[in-house]
């Protein structure tokens, strides 16, 4: 994901003067403003922690403070800046409102890490200083849903391997194109509780199920899907590439549909070539589109949740557990929100020393992206 | 292999996928339709294998003979309902006017901010698709709470602005950037301002991408579970979290479950087969050219 855009910005500022006057008033309502929002922080904060008996109820009018200060900073910009100032109001919006919702309870969230906070018991935040990360490297749960994670990430390359198949089928010389894409495309579209729920509860149901039906049939007496241990992972990872094998699909096919037309003629699968040209031409000129494919799918792979959390809940035992299910159920189990941010930081690390690793590693076969 | 016989595999492995992709979709609705025997039977076709019920739709209250009654289920339903419509539109909206904004900015213009180039800038605003939900999560969960934002609707669209963000600036920045600079540098000339030409000339042009993100973000955010299940309790449920409160309480009736999965997907199918040439725009711009 990093390299120059291609659409060098080049409509300068046009160089335009801003008469003194109008610069001085800018100037003055950025400080005005700035003033007023740190004024209102540090009454709110020392009411908060007792130090004077006024205040308001929540922190709420801090919020909108906030807001009305990035629009007194944007206009300021622009009466200070003249034309440069119209042009970061174009950005500024974004970072302001991602640093407020990003940056902000990323930081405040280490806050969180080091304190035993029950939310619902009346104590509040403690700190005690390292605890939860000693806790955190004796818990065999966590270690568990790491090397969950390792192996559901692992599972990205299989999906990519039938959704390339899949690309390839569709970009065949075929009758009623559009209604197998749109047929293909629909699973990723589908909220994964229903999912969880289509599937994970009913089409794989231990007594009625259609699905254990048919393996019944099929003659697997006890097809104990959801209940052992690693039957389970892998039924949660073939839900997971049902929901996700359209998305890396249409990446890839519209990769195919991208490459010069002699190259495609060849890479139609009915075409004249066979096995030897698929690796020998389509495959190392579709390399670009692969990788970013199944870097963005890694991506999200890593958030994985919501399947998981909906079908076992992590069952039987944590065998289905990713490190996003672990965190939820820790919350849910013991309202505590010290030992869950602690590991959601620590996953953090991990995902960021990871994905800057992949992405090192990658970035040369990448497509160039942004 | 002779030509036919490569056709016919060809057909053959597409209309299995067909089978896989479609099947659940299929059982999902038509489960809808069935009583407690079809379902232990295992019964699938309807009409043939089982006669089609209302029972499903009924426990819901939108079956026709419940459809004009007072219900408390169908209430409690279509309150879910419209706040899932409420949070994933209001969310698409917000995130498109910040994000066709910024995108346009990084697109057009160089900025230097201290060592801020527009590089570093766009590479800020896609390291946010790196960072998992959980990891806001808790804090959200206590910023919410000193912030009178729990369970509001306003709480909610913040967060899921935030996690569409990055996608629609992606989507954005890339169709701007196929739109040549010529455009405004004539509406420019022509005494038009920066602001006037994006809004008059550049936005109009750029509209088919504006569409792209908006139905993805709508999409990604009428699934969205993981925040709404910890943010959210009585007032601004959404359907997701409702359907899965309702997994573990209800035991076997599956016709109700089966309903309301129903109608969590409906939308995004009706979606899906009328609009998947923007899905696809959406999901394939920026990184496939």
């Amino acid at each position: 994901m990093t390299s120059a855009s291609p659409a060098a910005p080049s409509l300068e500022a046009a160089a335009t003067h801003v008469a003194p006057e109008r610069r001085r008033r800018g100037v003055l309502l950025i400080r005005g403003a700035t003033l007023v929002l740190g004024l209102i922080v540090l009454v709110q904060l020392l009411s908060a922690m007792g130090y004077i008996g006024f205040g308001f109820a929540n922190w709420q009018p801090v919020l909108i403070a906030y807001v009305l200060w990035s629009a007194a900073l944007c206009w300021g910009l622009v009466l200070r800046d003249g034309e440069a100032g119209w042009q970061a109001v174009f950005v500024l919006p974004a970072v302001l409102f991602t640093v407020a919702l990003v940056i902000f309870p990323t930081f405040f969230g280490l806050y969180i890490a080091f304190s035993d906070w029950n939310l619902q018991s009346a104590d509040g935040q403690k700190f005690n200083g390292l605890d939860n990360f000693w806790q955190l490297i004796a818990d065999p749960y966590f270690w568990n849903a790491l090397g969950n994670m390792v192996f559901y990430v692992g599972t990205v390359i299989v999906q990519y391997a039938i959704a390339f198949g899949l690309a390839m089928l569709l970009n065949a010389d075929i009758k009623a194109q559009k209604f197998f894409r749109v047929a293909f495309l629909l699973p990723f579209m589908l909220s994964p509780v229903a999912v969880s729920w289509m599937i994970g509860k009913s089409m794989l149901e231990y007594r009625f199920g259609p699905l254990t039906h048919l393996l019944r049939n099929l003659g697997w007496e006890q097809p104990t899907l959801l209940t052992t241990p690693w039957l389970a992972k892998t039924t949660i990872a073939l839900m997971d590439a049902w929901v996700w094998i359209p998305f890396m699909m249409i990446m890839i096919l519209a990769g195919l549909q991208a490459l010069p037309k002699d190259v495609q003629e060849a890479a139609k699968v009915d075409g004249a070539t066979g096995w030897q040209g698929f690796w020998q031409i389509t495959f190392p000129l579709m390399l670009p589109v692969s990788v970013t494919t199944v870097v963005l799918r890694i991506i999200f792979q890593l958030k994985l949740a919501d399947i998981v959390i909906n079908t076992t809940a992590g069952g039987p035992g944590g065998a289905t557990d990713t490190i996003s299910s672990y965190i939820f159920r820790v919350y849910k189990d013991r309202s505590n929100v010290g030992y869950g941010t602690m590991i959601a930081e620590v996953y953090l690390i991990i995902i960021i020393v990871f994905v800057a690793l992949l992405l090192k590693f990658t970035s040369r076969y990448m497509q160039k992206a942004v | 292999m002779p030509h036919a016989a490569k056709r016919t595999l060809v057909y053959a492995a597409l209309i299995v996928w067909t089978v896989v992709a479609l099947f659940p979709i299929f059982w999902t609705f038509s489960t809808t339709f069935k009583v407690a025997k079809d379902v232990q039977m295992g019964n699938i076709i309807p009409w043939v294998d089982f006669t089609p019920s209302w029972l499903g739709l009924r426990a819901i209250g939108l079956s026709p003979d419940t459809i004009f009654t007072e219900s408390t289920p169908r209430a409690e339903f279509l309150k879910r309902f419209f706040n899932s419509i409420q949070a994933s539109v209001g969310a698409a909206l917000l995130a498109l006017i910040l994000g066709s904004m910024a995108a346009y900015g990084l697109s057009r213009f160089s900025y230097h901010w201290k060592i801020w180039k527009n590089r570093d800038i766009s590479f800020f605003f896609l390291s946010q698709l790196i960072l998992p939900p959980v990891v806001l999560a808790m804090p959200f969960l206590v910023l919410y709470k000193e912030l009178a934002l729990l369970d509001s609707m306003v709480g909610l669209i913040l967060i899921y602005t935030l996690s569409v963000l990055p996608i629609v600036i992606w989507i954005m920045k890339d169709q701007f950037d196929t739109i040549p600079q010529e455009l405004e540098q004539a509406a420019l000339v022509d005494g038009c301002s920066t602001w006037g030409a994006f809004f008059r000339i550049i936005l109009p042009i750029a509209l088919p991408g504006m569409v792209a993100a908006f139905i993805l973000s709508v999409i990604l955010c009428w699934n969205e579970y993981f925040f709404a299940a910890l943010l959210t309790s009585s007032y601004a449920k959404t359907l997701p979290v409702m359907v899965a409160s309702q997994t573990g309480s209800q035991g076997i009736s599956w016709w109700s479950m089966a309903a309301l999965s129903s109608a969590a997907i409906l939308p995004l199918i009706i979606i899906g087969i009328f609009l998947e040439r923007y899905i696809v725009k959406g999901l394939t711009s920026g990184s496939v050219k």
